[in-house]
């Protein structure tokens, strides 16, 4: 009895329960937006005199690439809420319901896209206290935020296949940190790569995160986005592809 | 329409070649609700009555090595309540899962009004109802944000599943605590809330999976009193249980279980019958002395006695009632054991479960 219209409303009726969480418990948010203000400050105030970038003022290099590790950090979120909601049997309760397989999975990670988004504004707001400007026009920082926003939706979906997978939320929390912690600093998140060596530096150069960093600086920036663009696009594009079946099949045989 | 013209129309629908699942969809568009309809359309053309509304064929189920369910067969009658007695791991939750859609078999088939718990689950999930053996509900949310969200998710119009919101937290005595988060909910009211969420749409089949265990004897008989109203609305009641009073109150039929298996099924007098005879059951003054009473008595018994030392109790079956009480009386007094208290009775349902088992439910 599936059809188009049920589906949306259910996406819609389970965004708003996840939502709802959210503003019952603000201290979520405001976790998931102490770290990456504590990296910013950390960054730019401990190693702000010591790192080199081309681009004039390290904050400046530096904020694009703290809203990427915000979204990729939050990404963990995803996992976490679903492997709580199946040890509270609530993932059971919404099985037995004929509502539309695909979503609890979509009203999560949508749920976590707007909380994205609202948390990129809030760092960006917290950049310009400390020196942070938009230096290419704030119509093209108005794409990077919807490119990342896409970025974490992506990734939202990785963490939603590893959360259901172990059903666990510390086994959630713990396989999260294990992708997103070398993804993070093996990347051009924090210092240009140019400054690495070694097989460290091969890594950066072809991790996704630095494709996707280096398009959120260019569209902030102004500075050449090259085929960085094309290659994060793909890389979304491509996680998409793999992740969202992944967890939909583990949604309906594995919990 | 009035119940011919939706013949009429179920017939023309299936000349045309509409599966029922198109059926039903373009009937609850034009207004049905889903509760009315499904039997009809499922039934049709109309069966001679009385037939099982929950067949069980052969079903397995498979985890690893472990067989959580092995080759169970059961029918299940409609507007009964269906108890399903068993000890712990005997797989009573693997079987509701399976008969709720949430897990599937390994072997064999279900089917629950004429609709397939595999193939035709989505339709099957508008007419049932099941609340798990841990209340499943939102704790951030408040009781009336969980009822709302679970009446819309059953695609009901969002006045309408208000409106049943309001009904049921009056129902199931949740309203001053509607709009309370239901992390401050005690036990018993998140239990409550949990039933209260199956039954949005009034469900055809409703499976409960242990609904009192945790419960203080007040709300045990209120959710009892449930389960009865239940029924007399026509709606088909399974529930598993470690309780055999429970069973007793208000089972029409049980079934039993352990490793898997169905080991006995009947109403509770039918089962207490396979017993046969009365209970004897012998409290001692002197604890330790259980077994040496124990043997002692063996020789006038229908069955082995059995004791616990922990609580002094020897239990046996016996034939011919008093006679056999002086005996074994007299013989424990000559030995000087000494009796604290003596009980004839009919057998339990514990004392079944013990027989057929060889051990105890709890
Ligand atoms: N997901 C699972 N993976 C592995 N084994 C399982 C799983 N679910 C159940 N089992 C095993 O299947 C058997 C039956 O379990 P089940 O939960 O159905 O028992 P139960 O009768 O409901 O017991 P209880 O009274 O304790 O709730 C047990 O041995 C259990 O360990
Ligand atoms: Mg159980």
């Amino acid at each position: 009895m599936a059809n188009l219209k049920t589906t949306f409303s259910d996406i819609g009726v389970m965004t708003k329960r996840n939502l709802l969480h959210y503003r019952r418990l603000p201290q979520l948010i405001i976790f998931s937006f102490i770290q990456p203000v504590m990296f910013v400050l950390l960054f730019a105030y401990v190693f702000g005199g010591a790192i080199e970038t081309s681009s004039g003022k390290y904050i400046n290099f530096l904020l694009p690439g703290i809203l990427v590790q915000t979204i990729l950090f939050g990404a963990m979120m995803t996992g976490v809420s679903l492997a709580n909601d199946i040890t509270k049997g609530m993932i059971d309760r919404f099985r037995s319901l004929p509502m539309a397989r695909s979503a609890v999975l979509a009203g999560r990670t949508i749920t976590e896209m707007i909380r994205n988004i609202f948390v990129v504004v809030l760092m960006t707001a917290v950049g310009y206290l400390i020196g942070f400007r938009i230096e290419h026009g704030w119509g093209n920082f108005g794409f990077a935020v919807l490119f990342i926003a896409l970025v974490g939706f992506a990734f939202s979906w990785v963490s939603a296949a590893i959360g259901l997978w172990v059903k666990n939320v510390e086994t959630a929390q713990s396989a999260g940190f294990i992708w997103v912690f070398p993804l993070a600093f093996a990347s051009s998140i924090f210092v240009p790569i140019e400054t690495m060596s070694g097989g460290v530096r091969t890594f950066a150069e072809h991790n996704p995160i630095t494709y996707m960093v280096n398009t959120v600086r260019a569209l902030s920036l102004g500075t050449p986005v090259g085929n960085n663009i094309w290659y994060a696009l793909i890389w979304v594009g491509a996680i998409l592809a793999v992740f969202i079946p992944v967890a939909v099949h583990i949604y309906r045989k594995n919990t | 329409m009035a119940t011919n013209q939706l013949r009429q129309y179920i017939t023309e629908a299936r000349k045309s070649g509409m599966s029922n699942q198109d059926i039903i969809e373009a009937l609850t568009k034009s207004g049905w609700h889903v509760h009315d309809i499904i039997d009809i359309v499922v039934d049709f053309p109309p069966k001679e009555t009385g037939a099982a509304v929950i067949s069980v064929r052969n079903v397995s189920k498979h985890f690893g090595k472990v067989k959580a369910l092995d080759g169970v067969t059961l029918d299940i009658p409609s507007g009964q309540v269906i108890a399903l007695l068993g000890p712990n791991g005997a797989g009573k939750t693997t079987l509701v899962r399976i008969l709720g859609t949430l897990s599937q078999p390994t072997e064999g088939t279900v089917t629950i009004a004429g609709l397939d718990v595999v193939k035709d689950a989505q339709e099957l999930r508008a007419i049932i109802g099941l609340t798990g053996q841990y209340a499943a509900v939102d704790e951030i949310l408040s009781g009336r944000e969980n009822l709302d969200m679970v009446g819309q998710l059953y695609h009901l119009p969002i006045e309408e599943a208000c409106k049943r919101t309001i009904e049921l937290l009056k129902e199931f005595d949740l309203e001053d605590a509607a709009d309370r988060s239901v992390k401050t909910y005690s036990g018993g009211m998140r239990r409550r809330l949990d039933l209260a969420a199956s039954l949005v749409i009034r469900p055809k089949v409703l499976f409960l999976d242990e609904p009192t265990t945790g419960l203080d004897p007040r709300s045990r008989l209120v959710m009892w009193n449930v389960i009865r109203d239940l029924v007399q609305g026509g709606t088909t009641v399974l529930l598993t249980t470690q309780y055999m009073e429970e069973a007793d109150q208000l089972a029409h039929h049980i079934f039993v279980i352990d490793h898997g298996k169905i080991i006995a099924q009947g109403t509770s007098d039918e089962l207490k019958r396979q017993v046969g005879g009365d209970v004897l059951e012998l409290h001692l003054a002197e604890h330790k002395q259980v077994s040496q009473a124990a043997e002692l008595i063996k020789s006038f018994g229908s069955a082995e006695p059995r004791f616990d030392s922990n609580t002094g109790i020897v239990t046996m079956s016996v034939q011919g009632g008093a006679t056999v009480l002086v005996d074994v009386v007299r013989q424990l007094d000559t030995a000087n054991v000494k009796i604290s208290d003596v009980i004839l009775r009919r057998p339990s349902l514990d004392d079944v479960f013990i027989k057929l088992t060889g051990h105890s439910a709890q």
